[in-house]
């Protein structure tokens, strides 16, 4: 079956499937979000050990979820992933750094003889939360802005920028996405331990945790405007249908999003629900801001990946060479890899069934004091 | 294909790989064994109900949490690698290679890293029975991701299920099953789980000896080396049948690398193993200088490993680089000539097709297609480059065969102390006991090295030199990486040691 389907179904399928497992990415940055709060809304150390122990439940699947869409990358569009990671190299290193420092942050931040100390492993993940998260945002910022690329005729990539991928801090646009995507990860993890933490006769942290979250959207909201504002009306890389060639097209995002009415649902869909998830944290008594905020967020994200990859539009364009440019089509695998693959994609909604089951059943008890205090095995 | 090509960018770059990959190797074969460790104590607790079972579970456990943040911590970074540093591989393979790394995405990661958190923070929160199902789902998740990447591995040794788009320039997969079945794949996945199941239980034997020989925890002790020395006999045992097996499969796609792994420069039937020897660093190719300075060598053995005959002719490191058209050996004098007329042909592909020369498309893809086996070689500029490191690979295959048989004989003994309830009175046994994992550390490391170091040059065996599957990037880029990881990992590893032997000195919780 799905081996007949044509290659630009296949490839259509799957750059949703890598804009699935971006999306969803993003939601789950509620942990580096919580990671940067940590300050600001834990006082006594009673209350930091119940954000990291709430964190600590669900930071590998943030970390497994981002191994997923490099490998999904990887397997789906190799051309994306040797272009982008040779190429754009001390971005994506630095990415890295922060992850790698914040895999270890949670084991060892209160074990004896951890040889740096709490403050230090606290620090990773505040670096984790805030530099890695503006980073990944300046990446997917060039998704829209380009990047400094030149392919020769074997494919092999040659960056013309000596900043390597670091350049993208310095355009306007991925800044703004980066900072947004910062606010939005706080905003999230604030909601996320709004929902996960039991505040019984801890009013003031509860108070400080739910006030989080609109603090954190009113901040990024001005970078959120400003990105769609740009969205809007800048100029976009688009494909000549016939000649396959790349163009600069004005408006060309917009165009996007008024071709493709089920995205800009999404999108608009996307940002309300985020918005009254926020509210209903901020106005009520409510637990279950995340769960509007969450898939909020997992539409918004896949709006604007749909965006960049959709509607002959290339998703990794080059400044420095538009005929270089990465469309789903020229960055794809094999047809034959592809519809393999996609075998195997059958098997998500298994995974995700189980990821929900646990979830509930872990967290079917909120996290008390008490929890983080007795419990030998407590980060 | 590469404009100009940088030996010393390459060389950073495969020491890079190297390093991180050793760095995290030395925490993977310990989730890999111990989490099925943790899963027999738990089922042991769940079993008989009791306590004592329990807390003796979940020390095990601590141990096992504190080395698999740092496995994580070192195992993103080798995913990104290989676009960041091999990115003309990613490309020109990533229709084969990355599917397996999605597929450990999906199918293997997802399960350890949900499970992990019942595992250690659901004791209170889930039942007994779905606490024990979680642990298994850990080990077997974590053995899963074990599965996809060495497939991936495997597949860098013996490249099959694939054919080359001359017009994508790229290796392009044409049978998954061949790729995931394929025996290189089947061995080498048995044989590194086995060992590492070994390697785990030599680390449970080694904590528990010293306490033993402290006096402390007895009980705990005596319980989890009965059960490490019957899962680490089993595990050896095996280790050494698939070894075996894993050999039998080098010299049949890798003779250079089992050429080299044994010394052999000469071709030979009836070929013996060097049980033991000091292999001359001057030798070259072709020259007449002495192979060992000192060997002693069990004539026969190797004709045995490697084609399972003992009168059958093992192909030395000279037959492959000269030829032998005795034997039919194509060396790699010839197939560096052929492989060059591959890349020409390609070139003038590639021409053709950006002229609309439909004619001189086919005649130069009928010329590439009649050389295109060699295509590999055509990269390589002197025939000397296809020898892999011989001192190297020679040294680390003897030190691992030699401690994995020394590894069997202290498991029988361990389990015989347990049986015979004599493990505290045996103080030698004991001692052994405390090193052993060390021990165990350097053979697992040693096995990489064979593994990597052999198939040199290649990155993908005969297709895909090193020189070639690279970035474009300048050697003083990827040398600074290379320090900003060897300093970072040498930290993690520092306080990773200092909180291990704080838990292991703390010992089990006291009820």
């Amino acid at each position: 079956m799905i081996g007949n389907l044509d290659t630009a179904t296949l490839q259509h399928l799957w750059w949703l499937l890598c804009s699935v497992v971006g999306s969803l990415f993003l939601f789950l940055t509620f942990v580096q979000g919580g990671q940067t709060l940590l300050w600001q809304i834990a006082k006594t150390d009673i209350e930091k050990d119940m954000v990291i122990n709430s964190l600590g439940r669900k930071w590998e699947l943030t970390f497994t979820t981002l191994v997923l869409f490099g490998g999904a990358l990887f397997a789906a569009f190799p051309k994306f992933y040797a272009t982008s990671f040779g190429g754009a190299y001390w971005v994506w290193m630095v990415i890295l750094f922060t992850f790698i420092i914040q895999a270890v942050s949670y084991e060892y931040r209160k074990k004896p003889g951890n040889l740096l100390g709490a403050r230090i492993y606290e620090l990773f993940l505040f670096i984790n939360g805030s530099l890695g998260i503006l980073l990944i945002g300046a990446a997917i910022g060039t998704f829209f802005t380009g990047s400094n690329f030149v392919l020769n005729d074997y494919n092999l990539v040659k960056w013309t920028s000596s900043l390597r991928g670091l350049e993208a801090a310095f355009n306007f646009f991925n800044v703004s996405l980066g900072i947004f995507l910062v606010f939005h990860a706080r905003t999230l993890g604030s909601l996320y331990l709004t929902n996960n933490l039991d505040f019984t006769g801890m009013p003031d942290f509860e108070k400080r945790v739910r006030t989080g979250a609109l603090v954190n959207l009113l901040c990024g909201l001005p970078f959120l405007l400003y990105v769609l504002g740009m969205l809007a009306f800048m100029k976009g890389y688009a494909i000549d249908q016939d000649t396959g060639r790349v163009f600069m097209e004005s408006g060309k995002y917009l165009h996007n999003l008024l071709a493709m009415p089920a995205v800009s649902a999404m999108l608009a869909g996307g940002l309300v629900l985020v918005i009254a998830g926020v509210v209903l944290n901020a106005f009520s008594r409510s637990r279950a801001g995340i769960w509007l905020a969450g898939p909020g967020t997992v539409l918004t994200g896949l709006a604007l990946l749909l965006t960049a990859g959709y509607n002959n539009t290339p998703f990794y364009p080059s400044k420095a060479d538009l005929q270089s440019s990465l469309t789903i089509f020229n960055a794809s695998s094999s047809h034959y890899t592809l519809s393999a693959m996609t075998y195997v994609a059958m098997v998500i909604p298994i995974v995700l069934a189980y990821i929900a089951w646990v979830w509930y059943l872990m967290d079917r008890g909120k996290l008390k004091a008490e929890d983080v205090t007795a419990q030998e095995d407590s980060y | 294909m590469i404009d100009h090509f940088d030996p010393v960018m390459v060389d950073w770059a495969r020491a890079q790989f190297a390093l991180t990959a050793m760095y995290h190797w030395i925490f993977v074969p310990l989730t890999l064994g111990l989490s099925f460790l943790c899963a027999f104590f738990e089922t042991i607790y769940v079993r008989t109900g009791n306590e004592d079972w329990k807390r003796l579970t979940r020390f095990w456990m601590k141990l096992f949490g504190i080395n698999f943040a740092i496995g994580v911590a070192t195992g993103i970074i080798l995913e990104f690698e290989f676009g960041t540093n091999w990115s003309n591989y990613s490309w020109m393979v990533g229709d084969i290679f990355g599917a397996p790394l999605a597929i450990e995405g999906i199918v293997a990661f997802f399960l350890e890293a949900t499970f992990f958190a019942v595992m250690f923070f659901g004791w209170d929160r889930v039942s007994k029975r779905f606490h024990l199902v979680s642990t298994w789902m850990v080990a077997i998740g974590s053995n899963l991701s074990a599965l996809w990447i060495l497939v991936a591995n495997a597949w860098m040794q013996h490249p099959t299920g694939m054919k080359f788009n001359p017009d994508a320039a790229r290796f392009e997969m044409q049978n998954v099953m061949e790729v995931i079945l394929s025996p290189v794949a089947i061995s080498k996945f048995t044989h590194t789980t086995s060992s590492s199941f070994l390697l785990a239980s030599l680390f449970v034997i080694s904590v528990s000896c010293w306490y033993l020989l402290k006096k402390r925890h007895i009980l705990l002790a005596k319980r989890s080396i009965t059960v490490a020395a019957t899962f680490g006999l089993i595990a050896a045992i095996f280790t050494a049948a698939t070894g075996d097996e894993a050999a039998f499969a080098v010299a049949k796609h890798q003779p250079m690398k089992l050429a080299a792994f044994e010394g052999l420069w000469h071709g030979e039937k009836g070929a013996g193993i060097v049980a033991a020897g000091i292999p001359n660093p001057d030798k070259k190719p072709g020259d007449s200088e002495q192979a060992f300075s000192f060997e002693v060598r069990i004539p026969g053995l190797l004709s045995i490993l490697a084609k399972r005959s003992a009168s059958a002719y093992v192909p030395g490191i000279n037959d492959l680089v000269f030829g032998n058209p005795e034997h039919g050996i194509v060396g790699a004098e010839q197939r560096i000539e052929l492989g060059k007329k591959a890349i020409t042909a390609l070139a003038e592909y590639k021409k053709a097709q950006k002229n609309k020369d439909t004619a001189g498309m086919e005649t130069a893809l009928a010329t590439f297609d009649q050389y295109r086996e060699h295509l590999g070689y055509g990269y390589l500029s002197d025939p000397a480059e296809a020898v892999p490191p011989v001192a190297i690979s020679f040294y680390s295959f003897h030190i691992m065969v030699i401690l994995g048989t020394f590894f069997i004989f202290l498991c029988i003994a361990f389990l015989a102390g347990a049986l015979k309830g004599k493990l505290e009175n045996l103080t030698v046994l004991q001692l052994a006991g405390v090193t052993t994992f060390f021990l165990a550390l350097i053979a697992s490391q040693a096995g990489w090295v064979v593994a990597e170091v052999g198939r040199q040059p290649w990155t993908i065996q005969d297709l895909l030199p090193v020189s070639v599957a690279r970035s474009n990037l300048t050697a003083d880029t990827v040398k600074t990486t290379f320090f900003m990881f060897l300093g970072l990992f040498t930290l993690l590893l520092l306080a990773e040691i200092r909180i291990m032997t704080t838990q292991i000195g703390k010992g089990p919780e006291e009820d």
